[in-house]
C-alpha cells in the first residue's frame, strides 16, 4: 500500500509541477494546489498507513495507528486552504489590472 | 515565571486580532499598536536577561510531557534575535505613523503588521519543527498580504510570483517534515538532535538536511534562490520594505543555524563545506548585483543577498569564533539594513523617486539626513569604528585561521564591492547638482529622522563598545556549538 501511494505522491507532484510552470495564472494557483495535496499525501504515507487500532485507550488493544501525521496534515490543510483563498483572489486581482492571465506577458520591464 | 515566554508571541497576535475591529478609526489603531510594540520591546528585553541570567528557558505548551508536546525554547541565541525583532518593529512601526498612506492604513495595515511579528517571534522561540512550519506559515501568509498592500500593478505582478515561489518552497518543507518524521519518528529539535546522533548522519538524513536546506535558503535568500528578493523588496512603501530587509531573511538563516548546529551537526564535512559554497557564491552574486543597479533600493535589496552570504559562511567554517562573527553579524546586519531602508523610504519621500540618477545634492538641502545615511551606509561597509568592521573582522580572521582562503578571499573582495555600491549610492544621491525642485527641497525631515535615530545611534554603540558585545555573542556561539546544553535542557523539563 505504501508503495501505491508513494507512486500517486510521485504523479500528483508531477502534476503540479507541470502546472506551475505553464502560462496561465489559473493554472499556476491549481498548481500550488496539487502540489500542497500532494505534500499531504507524503506525510502521511511517509509515518505508515494504517498498522493497528485506532488510538483510542482502554479498549483492550495492543497495537495503536500513529495519530501525529494526520494532526499534521489537519493542521497543514488548514494552512493550505488559507493561502489558495488568498492565491485565488491574487490571480483574480492581477487580471483585473493588468487585463492578462497571461504569465509571459506578467514579465515585465525591467527598471521601470 | 517560565509560562512568561509565551508573551512576545500571544502579544502581537491578540493585538492584531484586536486591530482588526478599529481599522477605521485612525488615532485609536495608532495608541493601540505603539503601547503594544512598546510592550513586546520591553518583554524581549526582560527575556534577554532573564535567559542571560537563569540560563535557557523552556515551557511546554499545555503541560505535555516532552517529546508528545510542543516546547517553546528560549535560549540566549533566540531571546537575542527576539530583542532585534522588537526593536526593528518599533522602529519601522513609528516611521509608519509618518509615511503610510491613510488608505493603506485604514485597509488592516497594522493588524498585518503584527501578525507578521506574531511568525517572526514564534519561529524564534519555536522547540518543534512543525510548529517552525506553522510559524513560518503565519509569518508568510502576512508577508503576502503586506507586500500587496496597496494593489499598484507592479505590487500585484512581482508579489505573484513571491506568493508562488514560496508555497512552493513550504511545499518542500513539509516534505522534509515527513522525510524526517519516518527515518527518526520525533519532530521535537532537541530531541532530533539525540536521534540523529544515535542514527549515525548520513544516507537518507542527509539527504533531509539537503532538503531543509534548500527550503531556508530558499526563505533566506541564498545562492542560487535569491531571483525573487530584489524586485518583491522593491514594490511596497518603505517601512513595510525596511521590517522585510531587516526581518525575513534573517528567519530562514536563523532556521539554519539552529538546524544545523542542534541536529545536523556529525557530517560537517559534507553539509558545512556544501554550506561554505553556498555562502561563496551568494555574497559573490549578490554583490555582483547591487554594483550594476541604479535604483536605490533594488542596490539594498541586492546587499542583502550578499550579506546573508556572510552569515552563512560563519556556520560553514563552524568554529566558535566564525559563529561568534556570524551572530554579530546578524544583530549589525538587522539594524542597519532597517536603518538604510529606512532612509531610502525618507530619500524618496522628499526627491519622489527610487532612481539614483534623477536625484543629486540632498547634503545641501537636508545635511542631516545625508550624515546619518553616511553613518549607516560606511557601517555597511565595514569602516572600523562601526559595527561593520568588528562584524566581518572574526569571519575573516576564523577564515585564516581555518586555512579557508578562498571564502576569505571573496569576503574580502565583496566588502570592497559593497563599499563601492555605497559610495556610489553616496555621490549620486547626495553629492553633486541639486536635481529636486525647491519645494521638495524645503520638505521637513525631522520626525522621520526621529524613528531611525536609534539605529543609527546602535550602530555607533555596537562598534564602540565592540568588546562586551562580541564576548556576548561568543557565548552564544559556544552555547551553540555545545548543543547537549539545549537538549538536556529542553529533554529533561
Amino acid at each position: 500500500m505504501e508503495l501505491l501511494m508513494s507512486i500517486v505522491v510521485g504523479v500528483f507532484f508531477m502534476v503540479g509541477t507541470y502546472l506551475i510552470m505553464t502560462r496561465s495564472l489559473i493554472r499556476v494557483v491549481v498548481g500550488i494546489n496539487i502540489l500542497s495535496h500532494s505534500t499531504h499525501l507524503l506525510l502521511l504515507t511517509m509515518a505508515g498507513l494504517k498498522t493497528g487500532a485506532p488510538p483510542l485507550l482502554n479498549r483492550g488493544e495492543e497495537a495503536f495507528t500513529d495519530p501525529l501525521p494526520q494532526a499534521l496534515i489537519l493542521t497543514a490543510i488548514v494552512i493550505s486552504f488559507g493561502v489558495t483563498a488568498f492565491t485565488i483572489v491574487l490571480a483574480y486581482r492581477t487580471y483585473k489590472v493588468h487585463r492578462t492571465d497571461d504569465l509571459e506577458q506578467l514579465r515585465g520591464i525591467r527598471n521601470e | 515565571m517560565n509560562s512568561l515566554l509565551i508573551v512576545p508571541i500571544v502579544l502581537p497576535a491578540i493585538i492584531g486580532a484586536i486591530l482588526v475591529f478599529f481599522a477605521k478609526f485612525q488615532r485609536m489603531q495608532r495608541v493601540i499598536s505603539a503601547v503594544a510594540m512598546i510592550t513586546i520591546l520591553s518583554a524581549s528585553i526582560w527575556l534577554a536577561i532573564a535567559v542571560y541570567n537563569e540560563g535557557i528557558m523552556t515551557m511546554n505548551m499545555g503541560d505535555w510531557p516532552i517529546p508528545y508536546g510542543i516546547p517553546l525554547v528560549a535560549d540566549m541565541f533566540a531571546t537575542v534575535m527576539l530583542l532585534l525583532s522588537a526593536i526593528v518593529g518599533v522602529c519601522c512601526l513609528f516611521f509608519a505613523f509618518r509615511t503610510i498612506h491613510p488608505d493603506r492604513e485604514k485597509f488592516y495595515f497594522y493588524p498585518f503588521y503584527f501578525f507578521l511579528l506574531t511568525g517572526v517571534n514564534g519561529s524564534f522561540l519555536t522547540g518543534d519543527l512543525f510548529n517552525l512550519f506553522v510559524f513560518f506559515e503565519v509569518m508568510l501568509i502576512a508577508s503576502y498580504i503586506l507586500i500587496v498592500h496597496g494593489g499598484s500593478g507592479f505590487q500585484l505582478r512581482e508579489s505573484f510570483k513571491y506568493v508562488t515561489i514560496n508555497v512552493f518552497s513550504s511545499m518542500f518543507f513539509l516534505a522534509g517534515v515527513a522525510y524526517l518524521y519516518a527515518a527518526t519518528g520525533t519532530l521535537n529539535i532537541a530531541d532530533l538532535g539525540v536521534r540523529v546522533a544515535e542514527l549515525d548522519q548520513e544516507g537518507v538524513l542527509n539527504v533531509v538536511a539537503v532538503v531543509l536546506l534548500f527550503v531556508f535558503a530558499m526563505k533566506g535568500a541564498l545562492f542560487p534562490l535569491y531571483f525573487w528578493l530584489p524586485d518583491s523588496y522593491t514594490g511596497p512603501p518603505a517601512a513595510i520594505a525596511a521590517l522585510f530587509g531587516g526581518l525575513l531573511t534573517k528567519v530562514g538563516i536563523y532556521a539554519i543555524i539552529r538546524m544545523f548546529t542542534v541536529v545536523f551537526n556529525h557530517d560537517p564535512t559534507f553539509t558545512h563545506n556544501l554550506i561554505l559554497f553556498i555562502a561563496g557564491a551568494t555574497m559573490f552574486f549578490g554583490v555582483l548585483g547591487a554594483v550594476a543597479q541604479y535604483n536605490f533600493k533594488r542596490i539594498l535589496s541586492y546587499h542583502i543577498i550578499s550579506q546573508v552570504g556572510y552569515m552563512v559562511m560563519g556556520l560553514g567554517i563552524f568554529t566558535p569564533l566564525a559563529l561568534a562573527g556570524a551572530i554579530y553579524y546578524i544583530v549589525h546586519h538587522i539594524i542597519v539594513k532597517t536603518a538604510l531602508f529606512l532612509f531610502a523610504g525618507i530619500s524618496e519621500k522628499i526627491t519622489g523617486t527610487n532612481d539614483l540618477k534623477q536625484m543629486g545634492g540632498l547634503l545641501k538641502t537636508h545635511p542631516t539626513f545625508s550624515w546619518m545615511f553616511f553613518i549607516t551606509a560606511i557601517s555597511l561597509a565595514g569602516i572600523p569604528p562601526l559595527s561593520g568592521f568588528f562584524s566581518k573582522f572574526p569571519l575573516i580572521l576564523s577564515g585564516m585561521q581555518e586555512e579557508r582562503y578562498l571564502i576569505t578571499a571573496v569576503a574580502l573582495l565583496v566588502g570592497l564591492l559593497t563599499l563601492f555600491s555605497m559610495i556610489k549610492i553616496f555621490s549620486f544621491a547626495f553629492w553633486g547638482r541639486q536635481k529636486h525642485t525647491e519645494p521638495q527641497a524645503k520638505i521637513k525631515t525631522g520626525s522621520l529622522l526621529l524613528s531611525t535615530a536609534p539605529l543609527v545611534a546602535l550602530t555607533i554603540i555596537l562598534g564602540l563598545m565592540a568588546e562586551p558585545i562580541f564576548s556576548y555573542s561568543l557565548e552564544i556561539a559556544e552555547e551553540l556549538l555545545d548543543p547537549a546544553v539545549y537538549i538536556e535542557s529542553v529533554l529533561e523539563e
